[in-house]
């Protein structure tokens, strides 16, 4: 399969990719690490006009140490993510899950920033980010904003970024030792999620996000008391949230090839539950 | 575009549309058929090559992303005068393979697994090669392929 004919783009750096973006218009995309776009192009169920390349934008591969968060570049790719011994030291949950993003080859190629942009509920780091509190870094033609992840994820595959904002940071706080827990439930290896829970605890503090139990990456509210009691209520608390957030219609699981909505709906409370004691051993 | 990739230590010079996958240029524009399409949808490895030294699925990536980049396909692993890679000789010896169809990807990924972690557990092994499917051998004597060339 070829994708169908487009324009192409490399910048060499952040400026030029937006102002190349904004150039094109609406029919112009970004390609990082192509692992999302690309097989959409070939199937067609994207035909951008223009691809921006911005792989090889420098200085936009790094995760460093600032005060109490973890910075890392939009164009970190996964392995560098899942293997940085900085991120292992300070925020293991989300090495970890890097570590679990489709196969060694994908993660050679795909980047967190890339991942994260593409918006896609059923992937593994906008949800880890999510629970962990990150805040996402975009750069638009009149400068950069911070948007919390909580306000970023707006439906399935679109988020709080413009069109001609690229993402080009993400900053995640430091766990300080928080027990944690990435559960990901799948048929295969190197396959996405059918339903996946990033869970991390500390006296008096906690964060679970879910992964494909809606058009968004799901963050549990009101965990955080649930943190400080025993693991049985903390466990109950969220069960009872994840409750809620169904009938609400917030947490909204679509039935596909793999699991029907109620087999999601079950597999999200078993995994929770997994995730909370796992994080509380 | 013009792009100038090196492929098995050659660097070739050519003009590839946007649209040109890397293994489409690899196989008809360079005729280097060794690596092979299976899925064409990222899943089963087949496709796999080295870029820059790492395992990637050249049916994902753009002939234009790989400019300026070294690209390892599996033409490249023997030695000049035929011998193979210890790799290749691990999957001859521990029979590894049945219609061979998966054995390029399979051949660069392992190596590609080994630069990382070059004393990897059985598990490590089976981990490593998620990307990478074979449908004949049940993947026993594939890991064990690999699991030999690592004390080769
Ligand atoms: C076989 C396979 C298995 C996979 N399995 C998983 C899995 O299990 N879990 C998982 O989470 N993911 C999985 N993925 C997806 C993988 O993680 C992708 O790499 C990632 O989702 C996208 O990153 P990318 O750099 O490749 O982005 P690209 O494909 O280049 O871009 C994706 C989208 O984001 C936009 N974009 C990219 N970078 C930026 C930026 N900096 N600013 C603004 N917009 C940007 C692009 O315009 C595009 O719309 C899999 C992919 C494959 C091919
Ligand atoms: S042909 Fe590329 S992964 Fe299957
Ligand atoms: S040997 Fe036939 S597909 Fe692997």
């Amino acid at each position: 399969m070829i994708p169908a004919a487009f324009d192409y783009a490399r910048a060499s750096s952040a400026e030029e990719a937006i102002a190349l973006i904004g150039q094109y218009g609406d029919e112009a995309k970004f390609l990082a690490g192509g692992h999302s776009l690309l097989p959409l192009m070939k199937l067609r169920l994207a035909q951008p006009t223009v691809l921006v390349d911005i792989g090889r934008v420098p200085d936009l591969s790094y995760i460093r140490e600032e005060g109490d968060q973890i910075a890392i570049g939009a164009l970190t790719r996964h392995m560098d993510v899942e293997t940085s011994p900085l991120l292992h030291q300070h925020v293991p949950l989300l090495a970890h899950a890097a570590g679990h993003v489709g196969d060694p080859q994908v993660r050679h190629r795909g980047t967190i920033g890339g991942s994260i942009a593409h918006a896609d509920p059923a992937s593994d780091l906008p949800a880890t980010t999510l629970a962990l509190g990150a805040t996402y870094v975009a750069k638009g033609p009149n400068g950069t904003r911070e948007i919390a992840a909580a306000d970023f994820y707006h439906g399935f595959l679109t988020s709080a970024l413009e069109a001609d904002e690229m993402l080009v940071e993400i900053r995640v706080p430091k766990m300080n030792g928080a027990g944690w827990s990435f559960q990901k439930f799948n048929r295969r290896a190197q396959d996405w999620a059918i339903v996946g829970v990033a869970a991390w605890r500390r006296n008096g503090d906690a964060g679970v996000a879910l992964v494909n139990m809606g058009s968004v990456p799901i963050l549990a509210t009101d965990v955080a008391s649930a943190a400080s009691s025993r693991i049985g209520s903390a466990i109950r608390r969220v069960t009872n949230w994840l409750d809620t957030s169904l009938a609400a219609a917030q947490a909204d699981p679509q039935p596909d090839l793999n699991a029907s909505a109620d087999y999601r709906v079950h597999l999200a409370k078993v995994l929770t539950r997994r995730a909370l004691e796992a994080a509380s051993a | 575009m013009e792009i100038s990739v090196t492929v098995n230590g050659v660097k070739h010079t050519a003009e590839v549309e946007g649209r040109t996958l890397l293994v489409h240029f690899v196989r008809e524009q360079l005729g280097m058929t060794g690596t092979n399409i299976g899925c064409d949808t990222s899943s089963c490895g087949a496709c796999s090559v080295h870029l820059d030294g790492e395992a990637v699925k050249s049916c994902t990536i753009l002939a234009v992303q790989a400019d300026g980049t070294e690209i390892t396909t599996i033409e490249g692993m023997a030695g000049a005068d035929g011998t193979l890679h210890p790799m290749q000789q691990a999957f001859m010896e521990n029979h590894g393979l049945q219609c061979g169809y998966c054995t390029p990807g399979m051949v660069m990924a392992a190596t590609s697994l080994l630069k990382e972690n070059p004393n990897p557990t059985e598990e490590d092994v089976r981990l490593g090669l998620e990307g990478n499917l074979c449908r004949c051998t049940g993947y026993h004597n594939i890991v064990q392929s690999v699991l030999a060339a690592a004390k080769a």
